[in-house]
């Protein structure tokens, strides 16, 4: 063949590129993982004693509550919901500031493109990132809810892969958006428009059943509602498998777009 | 085929950005072995052939090889054998200076164990072994440089690109620059390099294009440009401000041929002190007169009427 190898050194091509990327990620998220561990369980904590103890006190206490919430208590059911918005919350930030740092900041994916990496392995390695940084916030949330008899349930141990789907929901989408962008200028909105809107209407509070009929179906179309679902009946059951597809379903369809959006605006950026 | 294979191979090479054309149909050859230049000023062109090459940008039109390979199916390959330096240091400030060396070995498919070895080789070979662990912010234009330098190398590239190697170094840092690239040069790596330095090309290139609006306008070796296009010497004359251009007719014929520029005029010819002495024999007093060899900013003067650095 034409090709003129040197000695001395092999160059091997492998399929192993996108693990490249995601090792420069882990070089640099390795020093601060057991701070970013510690605030995993912080946060979800903070919340719960917040919201779950003081609400839950009102709720459980209420006439109505058995009927919408079953033999569930409010603690239950909107502790098991942090899987999902613990992970939307981080996700959302790591796909803005944390994905934008590449393209502007750091230069690491400028830079990583004059080697053999294209800009796919670039948006598969981000997503193997993103897919540890929610791993790592389930975790937490799983620690936190192991500390609670209301939870304190095997479903804990499978929980936090929700977190992973339901943050992969929001991150790739979000990070497709970043890869168009050169400031940082439109992300407090997406917060504020997007991500802080579904945490309240997203049926981690309350079932989406209490919200006006013609608001519910809202629920249906955003990520987070069939994260919380899928979290919740990871933990406390009650949900049939074909619901359970339904969500896994919509999910995957909101990352597989997200993730192919990514690959376009990572190629358009990086291939001018 | 084999060793002897022009690295780079391009013919009617149009670069487009919507409607403004960047580089328009140019060709070139680089032998291997070669240290090639691309001279030219700001937006002439010279950068986004370097990406061309580099294979992180397309052709928008025209045939390019590199190793024989096509950028656009191949680039994967390519880049395998390639080191960039870029016009902005791209280092990776999120990490330390071994690290940036390490990680970007890992992009290549080096093991672990091979790219730690290879970056503190090369953090040696750059003088910067003591700075390893330092991140790369607190260091200086010409340490960042240097660092960007090594980080070329860390495939043991057959092929090095450096857009501007020392553009923004104080002369001493631009001088280590040079030393070490002649001593990979000496090596045996081909490189093409871009700059708007004449003393930079007159140093590093054996062979360059003079680049301006997207096209080449000139090409040859450093000296072999400056004897086709420009006499030997220069006698730089100044009457002060404005008053040069009215000069013009009271010093003609005493160089072989007169630039204007605003604050002086040149005058060519194969003697500067003869042209000096004609002009004192004439009773012209400048404000000051100087007379130097001519260099490849004349060539470009001539060519394109304009000087390199604005």
């Amino acid at each position: 063949m034409g090709a003129v190898m040197r000695s001395g050194m092999q160059r091997r091509l492998t399929s192993w590129a996108p693990v490249r990327v995601y090792l420069r990620d882990w070089t640099f998220f390795r020093r601060m993982w057991w701070s970013v561990m510690l605030g995993s369980i912080i946060q979800p904590l903070l919340f719960l004693l917040g919201v779950g103890l003081g609400i839950g006190e009102l709720v459980d206490n209420g006439p109505a509550a058995a009927n919408v919430l079953g033999d569930t208590s409010y603690f239950a059911f909107y502790a098991t919901a942090l899987f999902a918005t613990s992970a939307m919350f981080v996700l959302s930030q790591e796909a803005m500031w944390g994905t934008l740092d590449g393209f502007q900041w750091s230069s690491a994916h400028v830079a990583m493109i004059s080697t053999p990496l294209t800009p796919t392995d670039v948006a598969i390695g981000k997503a193997l990132h993103y897919a540890m940084r929610a791993l790592f916030t389930g975790v937490g949330v799983a620690l936190v809810l192991a500390l609670f008899d209301d939870t304190r349930r095997v479903g804990l141990l499978l929980a936090p892969f929700g977190s992973v789907l339901t943050g992969l929901a929001f991150g790739l989408p979000i990070a497709a958006w970043t890869g168009s962008r050169t400031t940082d200028a439109s992300f407090p909105a997406i917060l504020r428009f997007g991500v802080i809107p579904m945490f309240l209407f997203g049926g981690a509070f309350y079932p989406i059943t209490q919200l006006p009929g013609w608001l519910q179906p809202v629920a249906w179309i955003t990520p987070l509602w069939h994260g919380v679902e899928l979290c919740r009946a990871m933990v406390l059951g009650g949900t049939s498998p074909a619901q359970m597809a339904m969500h896994l379903g919509v999910l995957l369809a909101f990352c597989s777009l997200g993730l192919f959006a990514m690959t376009k605006t990572f190629a358009a950026r990086l291939r001018a | 085929m084999g060793s002897q294979q022009s690295p780079v191979v391009g013919s009617s090479l149009v670069k487009r950005f919507g409607d403004f054309t960047a580089v328009d149909g140019i060709d070139i050859e680089v032998a291997p072995g070669e240290a090639f230049g691309f001279l030219g000023p700001n937006g002439a062109g010279k950068t986004s052939t370097m990406r061309m090459i580099g294979c992180v940008s397309p052709p928008t039109a025209g045939t390019l090889r590199i190793f024989g390979l096509d950028p656009v199916a191949d680039g994967r390959k390519i880049r395998a054998r390639m080191g960039v330096v870029p016009q902005l240091d791209q280092l990776d400030n999120d990490l330390t200076v071994l690290e940036n060396l390490m990680i970007y070995g890992r992009y290549f498919d080096l093991s672990r164990k091979a790219a730690a070895a290879r970056a503190n080789e090369l953090l040696e070979f750059v003088q910067l072994t003591e700075k390893a662990d330092s991140k790369v912010d607190p260091l200086s234009g010409g340490q960042k440089r240097r660092v960007s330098i090594a980080r070329s190398l860390i495939n043991e590239p057959d092929l090095l690109l450096l857009d501007e190697p020392t553009t923004g170094l104080d002369p001493q840092a631009r001088h280590v620059l040079w030393d070490r690239l002649y001593q990979l040069k000496e090596r045996g790596a081909t490189q093409v390099i871009t700059t708007h330095f004449m003393d930079e090309a007159e140093q590093l290139c054996d062979r360059l294009v003079v680049m301006d609006a997207g096209k080449i306008v000139a090409e040859g070796s450093p000296q072999g440009l400056i004897s086709k296009h420009v006499r030997r010497e220069v006698l730089e004359v100044r009457f002060g401000y404005g008053l040069n251009e009215s000069m013009v007719p009271k010093v003609d014929g005493v160089g072989d041929r007169i630039e204007i520029l605003p604050d002086r005029l040149l005058l060519y010819s194969d003697d500067g002190d003869a042209a000096l002495s004609e002009l004192h024999r004439r009773e012209i007093i400048p404000e000051s007169a100087l007379v130097r060899r001519s260099s490849l900013e004349d060539v470009f003067l001539k060519l394109t009427g304009r000087t390199l650095v604005e």
